[in-house]
């Protein structure tokens, strides 16, 4: 894996000097005294001095490198292993999938990368430290200073996939990511009194990092260990959470839990992000849960950088400082937390100062259910399979219009059983892009000047189908 | 719950279970538009990762259906639930005994 290539490079990032990087220092949390909640495991409150003894129990387990794939399923156990990492100078890794190749790619990037696990049967190839076992409530007591950290330390690198077959990777930095997580609490209008943050997404994703964790440690909130998966277990969650309670969710979630129609108790905000948002399901979220749903519009590379009321307005409103500049056909969001300059793989319009619209993905972006990857690393993957002469992913056409938009491809590779290529490819991406549906072929469609329009796999994909029927 | 199928009667031939497992494989494939024929899923085979190769968003989708149609609601701290996704047999089994319509 590299640094990000597409600037300078992160080196220059840490050398400059913005607001947030000036030499200050922040606290590990914000919560007002060790006796406030700082998480909720099954309805039951973690005061923050005892996050404090977590986090200086487990410091020492990390072992001496400088580098940890945080895996944690449990949100707390994953909250004490970031906050650890800020007390020991470690920086988190956080990859938005644990594929083998992606695996082996990570070590390739950070030689001395061990992996934080909370669980039994973590399969991760890497040197792993086991999250300790939980001490209790009498270890607390001691612990009742919150480390200050130095706002300009990188404390996490996040990765994109490039379009070379190499991740590439951004730099996250202490004061940015407080900057941009306590102004979300403001443009959620959640700052005047302790919420309960209960999320179906992973920490590891970015999204996830800010709304489900950072929003919660760095605004006094509290998080809920859980990760709710079924509409039941969202509901039960939420029930158990006291109020004031937000759910952070996904739109695939939230069709879920619209449609399975579970009693869902009431909710004082709910936040949406991965994927737009269909403007009915926001209306009926609204209305199933009295209450409020904001979705939020961001990347990997820049964190969350606008908000809208989906039911008020099609416009989203930027974080300040944030600019969205025109240039040559693309659009690139600087200043701000921003680490870095980055393009933006969407259509976006701007119509004020502060305000845009979002008009769907770049040509080359592909989105499953929030899980970003683009066609040409997919191809590269795919053509890195032993015995592939050709292949091509494509943006298969929406099953229906509310059920999740899949990639399909056409492959060119005698002699290569379909099920072991599956299996080459399941080693290499994330199961949301294996194709489907995967279609071996003579030749691909390609145009006169050797290019391969989508739409020519598409159709190819349809005859396909058609001929199979018949 | 009173619907609940006995062993005995899923044992039978052409048993309710064998109409439900046609079904739901139907339901299965309709729902998640897959390049497969419903009777060419093997009943035993797992249903997450190998297999049939759904991933979690398939997952959901599926609760989603059964849902509706049958009126079971899955959860994922439910002792067997582990065992749901196993295979399209205990998937069949567990809306079997739960099924509210």
């Amino acid at each position: 894996m590299r640094s990000s290539a597409r600037c300078a490079g992160w080196s220059s990032t840490s050398a400059r000097t913005g607001p947030a990087n000036r030499l200050t220092t922040l606290p590990l949390i914000s919560h007002s005294s060790t006796d406030a909640v700082i998480a909720y495991r099954a309805g039951q409150p973690i005061l923050a001095g005892q996050f404090l003894a977590d986090v200086a129990r487990v410091a020492p387990a990390l072992g001496p490198g400088n580098h940890v794939l945080n895996a944690c399923a449990d949100r707390y156990h994953f909250a004490v292993g970031l906050a650890a990492c800020l007390v020991s100078h470690k920086i988190s890794l956080l990859p938005s999938t644990h594929t083998p190749e992606v695996v082996r790619q990570l070590l390739h990037f950070a030689a001395d990368v061990v992996c934080l696990t909370d669980e039994e049967d973590c399969n991760i190839e890497l040197p792993r430290v086991r999250y300790p076992t939980e001490a209790g409530p009498a270890t607390a007591a001691a612990h009742t200073d919150v480390p200050r950290i130095d706002s300009a330390r990188l404390i996490a690198y996040v990765f994109t996939s490039g379009s070379t077959g190499t991740p590439v990777a951004h730099a996250k930095t202490f004061g940015r990511l407080t900057a941009c997580v306590r102004e979300e609490a403001n443009r959620l209008e959640i700052g005047e009194q302790a919420c309960a943050i209960v999320a179906t997404v992973p920490p590891q994703h970015m999204y996830g990092f800010e709304s489900s964790l950072l929003l919660a440690l760095l605004n006094g909130h509290a998080l809920c260990a859980e990760r709710p998966f079924y509409p039941a277990d969202v509901a039960m969650a939420l029930a158990r959470a006291p109020r004031p309670r937000i759910l952070v969710s996904t739109p695939v979630h939230l069709r879920a839990l619209l449609g399975s129609g579970v009693a869902l108790p009431e909710t004082d905000l709910i936040v949406c992000s991965t994927a737009p948002l269909a403007q009915q399901l926001a209306l009926g979220v609204e209305e199933r849960c009295h209450t409020r749903l904001l979705e939020i519009y961001g990347s990997t590379e820049t964190g969350q950088i606008a908000v809208r009321r989906p039911t008020g307005s099609p416009e989203w409103r930027l974080w300040p400082g944030v600019t969205l500049i025109a240039r040559d056909g693309e659009t690139w969001a600087q200043g701000g937390h921003i680490e870095e300059p980055t393009r933006m793989c969407d259509v976006l319009e701007m119509t004020g100062r502060d305000t845009f619209l979002l008009h769907g993905r770049a040509a080359d972006l592909v989105n499953v259910a929030g899980k970003r990857s683009s066609l040409a690393y997919l191809n590269h993957q795919l053509n890195s399979v032993p015995g592939v002469l050709d292949g091509a992913f494509f943006h298969a056409d929406e099953p229906h219009a509310t059920a999740v938009a899949r990639v399909g491809a056409c492959v060119v590779a005698p002699g290569v059983d379909p099920e072991r290529l599956l299996a080459e490819l399941r080693l290499r991406i994330d199961p949301a892009f294996l194709p489907r549906p995967l279609l071996m072929v003579a030749r691909l469609p390609r145009n006169s000047t050797g290019k391969l329009p989508q739409a020519a796999l598409r159709a190819l994909a349809a005859n396909l189908k058609t001929a199979a029927a018949g | 719950m009173s619907d609940k199928v006995s062993p005995l009667k899923q044992a039978a031939p052409a048993s309710p279970e064998a109409d439900l497992t046609g079904e739901v494989a139907t339901l299965i494939v309709e729902a998640l538009n897959l390049d497969v024929a419903p009777a060419a899923i093997d009943p035993d085979k797992p249903l997450y990762g190998e297999g049939l190769g759904l991933d979690s968003i398939d997952i959901l989708e599926i609760a989603l259906v059964v849902s509706k149609r049958y009126g079971v609601q899955l959860r994922a701290d439910a002792e067997e639930n582990g065992e749901i996704f196993g295979s399209l047999r205990r998937l069949v089994q567990y809306i079997g005994a739960h099924r509210t319509r």
